[in-house]
């Protein structure tokens, strides 16, 4: 169980997938990927176990991936095999509504 | 790092940056960035410094300061003698990537370990790697841009990597940019939005076309040349090129699609002349600062066309407006005591979010409770949520998206031999968004002319900073305590205009 923070960075322990958190709710959860807890990225390393196959639908670079509530708001920065979760509710992957460009 | 890491393995054969006959992929420039972070990181260099016009050397500088885990400085290159120094002696020891004069004369130096930008950019392109991984941690320095503050020398605005990392993450999606986008980037270095810019492109996927000495004419070349499809500009910018296009018909810039704008108020007659030149761009409106990471609000394209279409006036005058707050950030207008005011009330504007830094090197930093941060601009709501800004509630006059600070050209005045006492004062200009003028009380028996003033601050300063107008007057307008009325000053010069 934790509660996530803005701009935290996340690791899958089974498989290539990292994270980062852009908007996070109150609430304490648990953060998973190929079916197993995630690891903070500036500590552990992979611990090597095996993507679940049910939770193997991959994550994407780039794509931005929220729970049903909308209230957690996840960035992939590494793309991977296994898929994210929040306390064993799969996230979904968001629509992007661009800004137009300022700078 | 961890943005550039993402386009290099998204969209690394991309083109990143190109400028002259130079161009950099993004694969390229990260592994450049790897490279030279193994030279920077050799010495005992606390800062890479970057004192140059723009050209690829900046990114490769900005991304290896990154890796190498030591804050990146870009300094003003049209500093001279003493004000460059003080800059120098804030950031030493440091690695500085320099022009080719400054790289020979520095390297006399101990404490700046010194690099033509040539030298350096060509360096990047083979040789080892640093293996070591970058720093993770998001609390470490990035970026430290100098601003000019109200009284006495340049401080340093200190930006985080989660401060920057926050401010594109809620604004670019990642790889979004068409192969065919370019992005022209005329703002220098030390500049936020030269920083923004980098960031935004590469994480977007759009190619950059750096433009290292702006002109109206140069521009408009560079657009047509690279079939530019983004550009960023400051009014002043904006209002030459206006100008040029105005003179010469005889320019295709259709592929431009968005036309941004922003580090200055922007005056409303040259934004509409420009939207009536460009019908087919999408002006957006940008407001920020260089302590907010770049952007708080935006005037989209849409809300320009609802605005220059609308015959009422109060719709009308969004496109003096600077639009609405982005995603993340949330923006109060307070009074004197903090105080949150109702819409259409003025006071100074109070930001919060994730790319909010509001800390200075060190300095105190200034975000109050709950992490609201001042912005010393005063402006306004309106009833929709769109803010106006007024100006620095402190004296700071901005000239064409520069920040000069009136004591600086005052203390140079007051030394010339003539001069009893004086005020220096921004006035609104069509083409600068402000210009500096003077009033001076010359002394008993003294005797000087606009003209020999004029040139006595530019040997001085630079020419930025000389007073376009000079007045003379027997005294100043004190209050009661002993401070100048700046006010009373400006209402006295602008009285003479009208």
């Amino acid at each position: 169980m934790a509660k996530l923070e803005a701009g935290q960075r996340w690791r899958s322990s089974v498989c290539e997938t990292e994270v980062i958190v852009i908007t996070a709710g109150d609430a304490e959860i648990t953060l998973t990927c190929g079916g197993a807890p995630m690891i903070d990225a500036a500590e552990g390393v992979a611990t090597g176990g095996a993507v679940s196959t049910d939770a193997a639908q991959g994550t994407q670079l780039g794509k931005r991936y929220v729970d049903a509530a909308g209230s957690a708001e996840l960035l992939c920065t590494k793309p991977g095999e296994g898929s994210l979760a929040i306390d064993g509710a799969p996230l979904q992957l968001k629509g992007a509504k661009p800004l137009p460009s300022s700078d | 790092m961890m943005l550039l890491e993402m386009a290099a393995s998204g969209h690394g054969d991309r083109v990143a940056i190109s400028c002259g006959g130079n161009s950099l992929t993004c694969a390229e420039l990260y592994a450049a960035a790897g490279r030279n972070a193994l030279r920077v990181s050799e010495g005992n260099a606390s800062r890479v410094a970057f004192l140059d016009v723009s050209g690829p050397a900046f990114p490769i500088a900005l991304f290896s300061a990154a890796w190498a885990g030591i804050p990146f400085a870009p300094l003003n290159y049209r500093l001279t003698g003493g004000e460059l120094d003080r800059l120098l002696a804030a950031v030493a020891p440091c690695f500085l990537v320099t022009d080719e004069a400054r790289a020979s004369a520095i390297s006399e130096r101990p404490e700046l370990d010194a690099i033509s930008a040539r030298a350096f950019f060509a360096a990047g392109q083979s040789g080892p790697q640093r293996e070591t991984p970058w720093n993770m941690d998001s609390e470490e320095i990035a970026v430290l841009l100098f601003t000019s503050g109200t009284t006495g020398p340049p401080k340093a605005a200190v930006l985080r990597h989660k401060h920057l990392v926050s401010y594109i993450l809620s604004t670019v999606e990642f790889g979004v940019a068409e192969a065919s986008d370019a992005a022209l980037v005329s703002v220098p270095p030390y500049h936020v939005a030269g920083v923004a810019s980098i960031l935004s492109s590469i994480y977007a996927g759009r190619r950059i076309v750096q433009l290292p000495n702006f002109s109206a004419e140069a521009w408009l070349a560079l657009a047509q040349k690279e079939r530019i499809t983004h550009a960023f500009v400051v009014p002043t910018m904006l209002a030459r090129i206006v100008e040029r296009l105005e003179e010469a018909a005889a320019c295709d810039l259709s592929p431009l699609r968005s036309l941004s704008y922003g580090g200055g108020k922007m005056p409303q007659s040259v934004i509409e002349r420009a939207m009536e030149r460009l019908p087919h761009t999408d002006f957006t409106n940008a407001y920020g600062l260089t302590e907010t990471s770049s952007t708080l609000s935006l005037l989209s394209p849409d809300d320009h066309r609802n605005a220059f279409a609308n015959s009422d006036p109060a719709v009308r005058r969004r496109l003096a407006s600077v639009g609405r707050p982005i995603p993340g950030i949330e923006i109060e207008i307070r009074d004197e005591a903090g105080r949150p005011l109702a819409a259409g009330e003025r006071g100074e504007i109070t930001v919060r979010g994730e790319q909010v830094s509001g800390e200075y090197l060190g300095h105190d930093r200034r975000t109050g409770e709950q992490g609201w941060f001042p912005t010393r601009d005063g402006g306004f709501l309106d009833e929709d949520g769109y803010l106006f800004v007024d100006g620095r509630i402190d004296d700071i006059i901005v000239r064409g998206g520069e920040n000069l600070s009136p004591g600086e050209i005052e203390d140079v005045l007051l030394a010339h031999a003539a001069v009893a006492d004086c005020a220096v004062v921004g006035l609104p200009d069509e083409q600068w968004g402000e210009a500096v003028a003077a009033v001076i009380v010359l002394r008993e028996h003294g005797d000087a002319s606009p003209e020999l003033l004029q040139d006595w601050v530019r040997e001085h300063l630079r020419s930025s900073r000389t007073p376009e107008r000079i007045e003379f007057r027997r005294e100043l307008p004190y209050n009661e305590t002993g401070k100048l009325l700046r006010r009373q000053v400006r209402a006295l010069l602008r009285g003479e205009t009208e």
